[in-house]
């Protein structure tokens, strides 16, 4: 397919679009419009950045708790041991030099009526709030699994700390253990992200412990590039990686930290080590703003991205219901210089233009084997759909040559979008 | 054969009221779809599902096409004697499954 050899048009393209959107430039009021965004991954960062490259006299400022950000694209890598964990971690230097106010911080209450938000002990005021909060942990919602087990029976649904402890865990288990992967329903972040992993773990264990062996245990019988993973299974991992599906009895309904053990409907399974994908919610602030919904996620309006719960906030990336788009940092990264160009729009009257969204996911099967999935998105009918016929997965059929490339692709995509959001 | 789970406790006291889980494989085509050259696709489902516990029937479900594939059925029964629950499935085509398990009650 055509689009996984260009991804370079991806990035341009969908800037194009956003960029597109926003011209003319609107007159602005003589006060300087003020734009809070709360978050600083691949969705806020981008906000912050596009904003200001749009209209540099529109102030903006980056509220996001951790001084350094760790990026989970690539980071299965980490935990297969291809990467370090170095590689996924970035700063705000170039934010900063962009002219955006980065503030260290967690956000504590934001009042959607006099339009501020609180943190640490200041009140910052605005005139249009942008949430990009990612994820948060569903804490309680798999029986057993609360913050405590998650020390020692890891996610590693948000990169960083809980990467090296997974990490840490395969390398120290013997050869010939057991490692279980639970895969939650729909939706969580990153679709394609438990069989990437599944996948980069089998390579680790094939290659450095030829013993041991992994099972997956999904609460699914279908997933992202479905065929694909499994053809590349059966061909490269046919004795170090156990698929379980939701009909072969396959979904996680208890943990239990103190064994390592994972129960199903119909038995129990024990693990050395234990990776438990557990069911999510958008990010902490989305609830406390209320714009998340009962599914624990943020509706709304696709063109502009604002809340259809709380006017004036808008929300990017994994905390949305995108309709078809998925909850992947190309998605976020898209749907920020979308949700921008609206924003400033916005700020002067003006009417945003209809977007399209372009998305594409890489997955690594094996060093040297990539696989992707790309789409085009469009609102209808007050959702994001994909646009018919856009789009598409890697060939079934494709020689060793092509899934290569698609390896390199995926490694500069990598690189393009944080060198475009941080760097 | 189709492929079954069963969860059956393997143990239980006298008068314990137990779960059971059963999971059957089955694609359960309603009947109403239709392939892309617009051939109706026929039904093809399960339509009875029985558990005996030695020997007497203790729980049924008729199944309509309007249950998704892979049917799982939960259901309680009260332990009273040691002895074999029996599964079976019918369905459209001549299906049929059986499973058995045993419980062992104190």
């Amino acid at each position: 397919m055509t689009t996984a050899h260009s991804r370079r048009r991806f990035l341009r393209s969908s800037a194009a679009l956003a960029a597109a959107a926003a011209f003319p430039l609107p007159a602005l009021a003589q006060k300087a419009p003020r734009v809070l965004v709360i978050g600083g991954g691949f969705g806020g960062a981008s906000v912050a950045r596009e904003l200001r490259s749009i209209d540099p006299k529109i102030h903006v400022t980056l509220i996001e708790s951790n001084a350094t950000f760790t990026a989970c694209p690539f980071s299965n890598a980490v935990i297969g041991g291809l990467r370090d964990l170095k590689a996924q971690q970035f700063g705000y230097d170039k934010l900063r030099a962009a002219g955006v106010n980065v503030v260290i911080d967690t956000a504590t209450a934001v009042n959607a009526t006099s339009r501020t938000v609180r943190l640490g002990g200041i009140t910052l005021p605005y005139d249009r709030l942008v949430l990009a909060p990612g994820i948060d942990i569903r804490w309680g919602a798999l029986p057993g699994y609360d913050e405590a087990a998650a020390a020692k029976m890891p996610h590693a649904w948000r990169a960083g700390d809980q990467t090296t402890l997974l990490r840490d865990q395969l390398v120290a288990m013997d050869d010939g253990g057991v490692v279980v992967m639970s895969v939650p329903a729909n939706p969580f972040r990153c679709p394609p992200g438990p069989y990437e992993r599944a996948s980069l773990i089998a390579h680790y264990l094939k290659t450095s412990k030829p013993k041991s062996k992994l099972i997956v245990l999904d609460a699914k019988d279908q997933f992202s590039k479905q065929r694909l993973f499994q053809n590349a299974w059966k061909e490269l991992y046919p004795d170090h990686l156990e698929w379980v599906s939701l009909s072969a009895g396959g979904k996680v309904t208890s943990v239990d930290p103190a064994t390592n053990t994972l129960a199903t409907d119909f038995g129990k399974q024990a693990a050395q080590v234990a990776n438990v994908i557990p069911p999510q919610k958008a990010g902490r602030i989305a609830e406390i703003a209320g714009v998340a919904n009962q599914t624990g996620w943020c509706p709304i309006d696709p063109v502009t991205f604002e809340s259809v719960l709380v006017p004036g906030i808008h929300v990017v990336g994994d905390a949305t219901i995108a309709g078809a788009m998925p909850k992947s940092a190309f998605s976020a990264n898209a749907q920020a210089k979308v949700c921008a160009a609206a924003v400033a729009k916005l700020l002067t009257g003006a009417k945003p233009q209809e977007p399209r969204l372009i998305n594409t996911c890489y997955s690594l099967v094996a060093p040297d084997y990539g696989i992707s999935v790309a789409g085009v998105y469009a609102p209808a009918k007050d959702m994001l759909a994909e646009v018919k016929g856009s789009g598409g997965v890697s060939p079934l059929d494709a020689t060793a040559d092509v899934r290569a490339a698609e390896a390199v692709y995926a490694e500069a995509w990598y690189r393009t979008i944080t060198t475009e959001v941080f760097g | 054969m189709a492929r079954a789970l069963i969860n059956v406790p393997a143990k239980a006291r006298k008068g314990d009221v137990i779960e059971i889980k059963t999971l059957i494989s089955h694609v359960m085509e309603s009947g109403f779809r239709r392939t892309q050259t617009g051939e109706a696709i026929p039904r093809d489902i399960v339509t009875l599902f029985t558990c005996s516990y030695n020997g007497e029937e203790i729980f049924a479900a008729q199944l309509y096409p309007a249950i998704s594939a892979n049917p799982f059925v939960t259901f309680h029964t009260v332990a009273t004697e040691s002895g074999t629950f029996e599964f079976k499935w019918t369905g459209d085509n001549g299906f049929a499954a059986t499973e058995t398990a045993k419980i062992v009650v104190e």
